[in-house]
């Protein structure tokens, strides 16, 4: 097998799974360190930096970071790297002298923001600091779309939300809020010299076919439409029994918000199995904590009214089978249909973009799904002084990810206005830091603990079903802070194996706890993986490998499980194992 | 010094047939110098005891004093284990041996425990062939107090210290052979695709099984003049041949050539197939065995492997013929027959 080739700054980068999972490639394990060390105005910084809204994600991140972590492939539970984002938010002092300055003398180009979300958020807060004068239309009252109107406020309270949107529109974004843009034309008449769309996927989908899906329309509402309602007071009553549909996250909103609304036998129905529901297990975890049971396999036939009155549903129970072409298809079980009485019905069975407002001969063109047709790493548009990013741009997703689309289209728009190649992207930082500091001492903390993952302390159930507003999690104090984020196994500390100077003494295969180092004679990567001490089965993790030493062997680790402890060094008599920190920053707008 | 050792292990590292992995076959984070040769012999002995399979408990692991002899700290820790006076560990170990004949013995030293305070205590144990294995840790200089030559240095050696070592060495392989050990072995702390393999045989050889490991000092004896550094012992290492050992449970499933391998059964049903090099010699012959080990050192090269097998040997409880039962679990009952009995051996003396 070729021997690593380290120079690229991707092989590292690949090592610390957290980071590299995050879309928005946050340095998770450096700011859990400054956790641990109590730095939280540090930690807020490197998140601010990189994602944009620590506090925000640190309660309602899809966290796709956490599958990811390798602790949780050497024991049962990952690191809780959203929460410890959260306990730097929470504990930090004011970090408003830390912010970015804003020049006073503008650059002379002009962006238009359409949509203010998370996405519009985050080009607004990349472009402010280069002199970019910067417009924001929204629908709304305020900034934040999704995370807004659709997150209730027991998940993410309002206090959290204002603060980091308003650490953002305070660099100085003009604001044009209560103000649907009904044209992109008369946007593009305005002279831009950008116009960045992040109307995210605005519309509820609904189910117009089902049966009396009309005639009980007072009593059946599309979730997020229903959520927004919620949260400017317009709805502050359910009725008694409601039924959810759907199994993504939006739906385990709906349902938690209607036990706070009056909903007291609150069903969620999904059409699939459980295990194939696209909500957060977490969220479906604190959905059933508030007595919401999730009842699968249920196909919605009717909605059942009686003189005017929704009085239930019926259901079909389904099997999820296999069709010859290896796609799970659900197929009735031929039982009597179920019905189940409710007074209410919430729809939370997907979500859908929409652009009727722009006009079709402007040269934009769209997808046969009805989304922008966009250069997927530009994110611009047939109509090239328009671009992208957050649901609007590739469909629902998640906030970490319109928040990763952002910063990418702020490169984008950023290079555009300068008359740049859009394609000439600057490179992420990269650097490489010695740990060693004495003999055997490191810089940073190389022992691991054997502590299992906090648990979150939450607020009393019959406190926060009387109230919407009150946050249900209460989030880790200092201490458990401290000790959760000494669970991280300090990926970013990289392993580098010095050829020329081992002299193949065995000492680290020895001490490795977990017996992922190997000499042994060279072969291709598949011989090789299979002929490890313990083989290498993991193949999404990469084999490290070192040219030939002197007997002719070759040095292979694999990286899978590796706890990152500094034993390999520690007991190597010639130094031929380095502990070296790798830090990688993704590029962002203005960086060169 | 490294003070701690993440408790967490590879979630997927086998267990053997005895159910164990190989973490229940470790011992305490190790105190030694980093690169220390001894560190291999620790895990390959960990190693040798998880494949045979061992059960933990019916260990006993022996050493005298050294750096060899704190070993024992840092393998095998769920066995039983006696960290005896300078030299002796052969006494010890026969006295626990005639106590329980049932046990494993394991017995590690080093080049000075063995070679000499403990000469004399190591040639009696040879002679006696008490059924252990005895596993010498060999560095050529005294690596607890700073590195003087020992006695198994070789003449014209060089440690750190830079001056050559003006004695003749004791081969402790070639003495072993001499005084009738049926089982002699030597083997290097860098190849552990050998000294596993040479251990699990060793320990499943009744009687003494003898093994001299080179293990590198890497404080004091590592230098360029030394022939007892990791370089030397690659540039100079030669083997009696490859050898498979097939413990007694296991199906032989390989195929062998006539003529180049042989198969030596061993005392357990286990059987060793060698397969020797060309002009190799029959190793079952002691004194062959001796003239080779003398070739290969005027060619100046460092015989390893299997040296001297004699699967016929008998151990020092069958010399003696003492009781099957361990001598331990002997009761009043069995030790004091009573008057009656007293009365038939005086008449069988009349």
């Amino acid at each position: 097998m070729k021997p690593t080739q380290t120079e690229n700054p991707e092989y590292f980068h690949n090592v610390i799974d957290c980071q590299y999972a995050c879309p928005a490639h946050t340095p998770v394990p450096e700011y859990i360190r400054l956790i641990s060390d109590g730095r939280y105005d540090d930690a807020y910084m490197i998140n601010w930096v990189s994602n944009v809204f620590p506090g925000i994600l640190g309660r309602i991140c899809d966290r796709p970071c956490e599958p990811a972590c390798r602790r949780g492939r050497i024991e049962k539970e990952p690191v809780a790297i959203c929460r410890l984002k959260r306990v730097a938010a929470d504990n930090k002092d004011s970090i408003k002298n830390r912010l970015p300055s804003v020049p006073t003398a503008k650059n002379g180009k002009k962006i238009a923001l359409i949509g203010g979300g998370p996405a519009s958020l985050t080009v607004a807060r990349d472009l402010l600091p280069l002199g970019y004068q910067v417009d924001l239309y929204d629908n709304q009252a305020a900034a934040g779309g999704f995370i807004r109107t659709q997150v209730p406020s027991f998940r993410l309270p309002a206090e959290v939300l204002n603060e980091e949107v308003n650490y953002i529109l305070d660099m100085g974004v003009t604001c044009h809020f209560n103000h649907y843009v009904r044209s992109l034309k008369a946007m593009l008449d305005k002279g831009y010299d950008a116009i960045f769309i992040g109307t995210g996927a605005p519309r509820g989908r609904d189910l117009p076919e089902l049966p009396g899906r009309k005639e009980g329309d007072a009593y059946i509402h599309v979730g997020i439409d229903w959520l927004a309602a919620v949260l400017y007071r317009h709805v502050a009553r359910i009725g008694k029994r409601v039924l959810v549909l759907g199994g993504g996250n939006t739906a385990m909103d709906c349902c938690r918000t209607a036990r706070r609304l009056g909903g007291e036998d609150v069903r969620v129905v999904v059409r699939s199995p459980r295990t194939e529901m696209k909500a957060s297990p977490w969220e479906i975890e604190d959905a059933l904590h508030e007595d919401v049971p999730v009842i699968d396999n249920h196909v919605p036939l009717e909605f059942v009214v009686e003189k005017g009155r929704l009085v239930g549903m019926r259901f079909d129970r389904v099997v999820g089978r296999l069709d010859e072409n290896g796609r799970r298809k659900l197929a009735s079980t031929g039982e009597e249909p179920v019905f189940m009485p409710c007074d209410e019905v919430l729809l939370a069975v997907g979500q859908q973009n929409a652009f009727p407002w722009i006009e079709k001969d402007l040269g934009l063109q769209f997808t046969q799904k009805g989304l922008p047709l966009l250069n997927e790493i530009t994110h611009q548009s047939t109509l090239k002084q328009v671009f992208f990013a957050g649901d609007a741009a590739f469909g629902p997703r998640n906030v970490i990810t319109a928040v990763a689309q952002g910063h990418q289209a702020a490169i984008s728009i950023d290079l555009f206005c300068q008359g740049e190649d859009l394609g000439n992207r600057p490179h992420p930082k990269v650097n490489l830091f010695g740990q060693k500091m004495g003999y055997h001492e490191w810089l940073y903390e190389s022992q691991v603990t054997d502590d299992k993952r906090q648990a979150v302390s939450v607020i009393e159930k019959v406190k926060s079903l009387k109230d919407r507003l009150l946050e249900v999690e209460l989030g880790f104090d200092k201490e458990k802070g401290h000790k959760e984020a000494r669970r991280c196994l300090n990926c970013d500390v990289q392993t580098i194996f010095i050829a020329q100077t081992c002299i193949e003494c065995d000492a680290c295969v020895d001490i490795c706890p977990v017996t992922c180092i190997n000499f042994l004679a060279d072969g291709e990567e598949t011989d090789l993986r299979s002929r490890l001490q313990i083989p290498a089965e993991n193949l999404s993790q990469s084999l490290y490998v070192s040219p030939p030493l002197p007997t002719g062997r070759i040095m292979v680790k694999d990286e899978n499980v590796c706890l990152h402890c500094g034993l390999c060094a520690e007991r190597c008599p010639t130094a031929s194992w380095e502990m070296l920190k790798f830090t990688y920053h993704s590029a962002q707008a203005g960086d060169k | 010094m490294t003070f701690t050792r993440p408790s967490f292990r590879h979630p997927s590292q086998p267990t053997n047939s005895l159910g164990y992995s190989r973490s229940d076959y470790e011992g305490t984070i190790s105190t030694l110098c980093a690169g220390c040769g001894h560190d291999s012999i620790s895990n390959a002995i960990i190693q040798a005891c998880f494949e045979i399979p061992v059960e933990p408990h019916k260990v006993v692991k022996m050493s005298g004093i050294g750096c060899s002899s704190k070993t024992p700290a840092y393998y095998l820790g769920k066995s039983h284990g006696f960290n005896s006076v300078h030299g002796r560990m052969p006494s010890i170990a026969t006295g626990a041996n005639m106590a329980n004949r049932d046990l494993i013995y394991l017995g590690v030293s080093g080049d000075g425990d063995t070679a000499s305070i403990g000469m004399g205590q190591f040639i009696h144990v040879l002679r006696r062939d008490l059924n252990m294995t005895y596993v010498v840790m060999n560095n050529g200089c005294y690596g607890l107090t700073k590195g003087q030559d020992s006695a198994t240095a070789d003449k014209g050696s060089k440690s750190k210290k830079g001056a050559p070592n003006p004695f003749e060495s004791i081969d402790l392989c070639e003495l072993a052979i001499q005084l009738g050990a049926g089982f002699v072995g030597r083997g290097f702390s860098g190849d552990k695709q050998q000294l596993v393999p040479l251990l699990k045989a060793a320990m499943s050889h009744e009687g003494i099984a003898f093994l001299d490991v080179i293990s590198p000092c890497v404080t004091f004896n590592n230098t360029s003049g030394s022939t007892k550094s990791y370089q030397y012992v690659r540039d100079h290492i030669e083997a009696t041949g490859t050898f498979d050992f097939i413990p007694l449970q296991q199906e032989i499933l390989t195929q062998y050539e006539e003529g180049t391998t042989q198969a030596v059964t061993m005392h357990d049903g286990s059987v060793i197939y060698l397969h020797k090099n060309a002009n190799s010699p029959d190793v079952t012959n002691r004194r062959k065995s001796m003239d080779i080990l003398e070739a290969e050192k005027e060619k100046g090269r460092l015989l390893t492997g299997i040296l001297f097998l004699d699967p016929e040997s008998s151990d020092t409880h069958e010399i003696l013929a003492t009781s099957l039962s361990p001598l331990n679990t002997l009761t009043e009952t069995e030790l004091c027959p009573g008057s009656a009995a007293l009365q038939k051996i005086n008449e069988r003396l009349r």
